[in-house]
């Protein structure tokens, strides 16, 4: 082909640029998933836990339009408890207090935002 | 490796069928979120609505304001054309526009009335709402779904009695003093009274109703006929904001 | 077809990186009010649509008006409008666009547009607003490559676009008519709450939209090798000249019920645009710049000596454009929040970022205008050569 050199060293360029976040990170050491800290007595989680880590958005949006499109607001999980379906009241108060140590641990190691909080008002945490 | 198409179009169809395979199997593990249910204790009701007694209501009192926008964070925004209010009160003559004229009762002349979203039974906002953000609840409340609202504000347009209020700005930093118990909302959405339906749905009346302490205001089902509301109805000749556009508003004003 | 694009003269790139300047800075303004909110408009709890959705009223308006074009010549087969129906459809296509632009830069939460698409709410107008807009802007593209593309190889084009040209004609009237209908059908803003707003749209839209095509044309016989003709530009100046008049009628028609009625829900928007309410008259000046331009522009297109004379025809056009765009505009969107449902009056003026947002938007149309028009021109100049 016309302009190997340039053609081929161009491909290693790209490759190079495409891969770079994942270069630098094994080159920096990642860090390992946070530690977080509830910040409440409660030692099981609203569903298994495996499930909460992966699915608590769904079951957050699914809570959103049982409250506010259908007025239920009593939750009953897979092992019968019954929970009030609030991430501030529920979520916040009952499980995990402690949005800086809890939720946004992961949330930062995860690099998402969620604008949960731009409307909703977290409990203040003490210092 | 010489592919041809037929086997190169089954290779791709098997790995994206491989690639559906985790969240299904993930799935199995997956909590059934259809098991909910209304809270026990909740005021229930076939058909909510409110009687405001302007004979009752105190000139130059503002307290079922202050309550209302306290509990429901909602912001004092300091410049006049980003004000946020659910409810509020205005003169008599500009809550009735159709009802003023020079002799009017000197009771009445330039009262200040509570005026609210009205809850109209047939509400234009709910019918131009294009996502449902606003819409209708069996038992006669407008409600706002503030995570479904584009900001397009064409209910803000086609409400006849500017009871809406838009999010220009992000209301946080003037709520002064947040009440946690209830969200905040963000810039880019519209806002109004919902005649607290949170806490109709702990068995409370609404904010403002209890706020009042001339018992101007009055919440009920008018639906039933042993309600206070339907008492003061059947007694008193009542007059609603706007009545000739047909949309059949839910707020009773006795003159 | 599309290569033609890539290829231009200085005064081409010139005029394109002028655009994608307005579009720089319009797109750093949209930024500034992603972050900081709707509040950096001039708008306000009293009147909450303002410069940015005039723009789309009156736009929709000037996409419409490709109709004008494509009726006679494909219809009944006007062959006097043969060589500048592209120029209508391509017209079309840049305005729709910048009605969804000024749509989508209006948006409180734009990033949650798709909603009406994940919730198609049937009996809100603005559902169908969306709907009949984007196929409008589907049709158009579609219509006006494929009968360039056949023109450029010298044959037909191909038979199934025919259905799609003849069902372009109702849609385009249908694109002001639900446009219309997002106003007229609102109980509490007395000056939209008219049957005849729909005919409004559409008369002032077959003034607005064809005095914009004649002006493209005249700028392009000047840039460029396009020669339209003259009689195709007078017949367009005709049709502006009919529409212009019935668009000022109803007006009259408009001002007719409302004063003589004397109903003070009709008069009241109306005596604060043209005289002013309580003291409040930040659009009066406007609005009789609006009827002196389209009592100038009826006058120039009327007499059949001015019509005829290209500078004269220019500043016609330019007169019953503005005109239209005042009126059509600024005047009616503000002027039906004026005076709010409790009887008070919030003026309206929009900021300098709203200003710059929407010279941005107008960038990309002009844009997208100026690109279609070049492959257009560069297909006939191939033809010809």
């Amino acid at each position: 082909m016309f302009d190997k050199a340039k053609i081929l060293a161009g491909l290693l360029l790209f490759l190079a640029i495409l891969a770079s976040p994942v270069l630098y990170n094994l080159a920096r050491g990642s860090a390992a998933p946070p530690e977080l800290k509830t910040g409440t007595e409660e030692k099981k989680c609203l569903e298994p836990t495996e499930y909460m880590r992966a699915g608590h958005m769904t079951l957050l949006n699914s809570w959103r339009d049982s409250v506010i499109r259908n007025e239920d607001r009593v939750y009953t999980a897979s092992d019968g408890r019954q929970w009030d379906m609030s991430l501030t009241q529920t979520c916040l108060v009952r499980c995990h207090s402690r949005k800086t140590e809890f939720c946004d641990k992961c949330h930062n190691y995860a690099a998402v935002t969620p604008y949960c909080w731009d409307c909703h008002l977290a409990p203040e945490e003490k210092k | 490796m010489p592919f041809n198409k037929r086997e190169f179009l089954k290779l791709a169809g098997l790995s994206l069928a491989g690639l559906g395979l985790p969240p299904a199997l993930r799935s199995l593990a997956e909590a059934d979120l259809s098991r909910v249910a209304p809270r026990p204790g909740a005021l229930v009701g076939k058909r909510w609505g409110m009687v405001v007694n302007l004979r009752a209501c105190r000139e130059g009192c503002n307290d079922c304001r202050v309550a209302c926008h306290r509990i429901h964070n909602v912001p004092a925004m300091p410049n006049p054309g980003h004000e946020i209010k659910w409810i509020w009160t205005e003169p008599f003559e500009n809550a009735f526009p159709g009802q003023e004229n020079l002799y009017l009762d000197q009771s009445l002349k330039g009262k200040a009335a509570p005026v609210l979203c009205n809850h109209c039974d047939n509400p234009p906002c709910v019918r131009v709402c294009p996502t449902k953000a606003t819409f209708k609840r069996p038992d006669g409340i407008v409600m706002m779904d503030y995570h479904r609202c584009i900001g397009c504000r064409y209910c803000v347009a086609g409400c006849p009695y500017g009871s809406r209020s838009f999010n220009w700005l992000d209301p946080r930093p003037y709520i002064k003093e947040p009440n946690l118990e209830f969200p905040a909302r963000t810039k880019g959405v519209v806002e109004k009274c919902t005649f607290c339906e949170e806490r109709l749905a702990k068995g409370l009346i609404p904010a403002c109703v209890e706020a009042c302490k001339d018992k101007a205001l009055v919440f009920g089902d008018l639906e039933d006929p042993g309600s206070e509301v339907r008492a003061l109805l059947g007694a008193h000749f009542s007059i609603r904001r706007k009545p000739e556009l047909g949309t059949q508003p839910q707020i009773y004003y006795l003159v | 077809m599309l290569e033609k694009v890539l290829t231009g003269s200085r005064k081409y790139w010139g005029w394109l990186g002028f655009l994608a300047a307005l579009i720089g800075a319009g797109f750093f303004c949209y930024l500034w009010q992603l972050r900081d909110g709707l509040g950096i408009t001039g708008l306000s709890r009293d009147v909450s649509w303002g410069f940015y959705i005039a723009q789309f009223t009156f736009l929709v308006g000037v996409a419409a008006s490709a109709v004008m074009v494509v009726l006679p010549y494909y219809l009944h087969h006007y062959q006097l409008f043969g060589k500048i129906t592209i120029l209508g459809e391509f017209l079309a296509v840049g305005a729709v666009s910048m009605c969804g632009l000024f749509i989508f830069v209006d948006m409180g939460q734009p990033f949650r547009v798709l909603n009406i698409l994940l919730y198609p709410t049937l009996n809100s107008i603005m559902f169908w607003d969306m709907t009949v807009l984007s196929g409008y802007l589907l049709l158009n593209a579609v219509i006006g490559f494929v009968t360039l593309d056949a023109e450029s190889k010298g044959i037909a084009p191909a038979p199934w676009v025919k259905p799609l040209i003849y069902l372009s004609i109702p849609w385009a009237v249908s694109i002001h008519t639900v446009t219309a209908f997002l106003y007229a059908g609102l109980p509490g803003r007395h000056l939209w709450l008219t049957a005849i707003l729909a005919a409004r749209f559409l008369a002032s839209a077959f003034a607005s939209g064809p005095s914009l095509l004649i002006l493209l044309i005249l700028i392009l016989k000047r840039v460029s090798s396009f020669d339209a003709g003259k009689e195709p530009v007078q017949k367009l100046a005709q049709i502006v000249t009919y529409a212009m008049i019935l668009n000022v009628f109803f007006l009259g028609l408009e001002f007719f019920t409302a004063f003589y009625s004397q109903i003070p829900g009709h008069m009241a928007s109306l005596e604060y645009l043209f005289f002013g309410l309580e003291g409040h008259g930040k659009l009066v000046p406007w609005m009789w710049i609006s009827m002196i331009l389209a009592a100038l522009g009826i006058l120039l297109l009327l007499n059949p000596a001015t019509r005829r004379q290209e500078t004269l025809l220019a500043a016609a056009c330019l007169a019953v454009f503005f005109a239209a765009w005042i009126d059509k505009g600024l005047g009616l969107v503000v002027g039906g929040f004026i005076p709010s449902p409790l009887e008070k009056v919030t003026e309206y003026a929009p900021t300098a970022p709203e200003l710059l947002i929407s010279l941005g938007v107008y960038g990309i149309g002009f844009f997208i205008i100026t690109v279609l028009y070049k492959i257009a021109i560069g297909v006939r100049e191939d033809l010809a050569a």
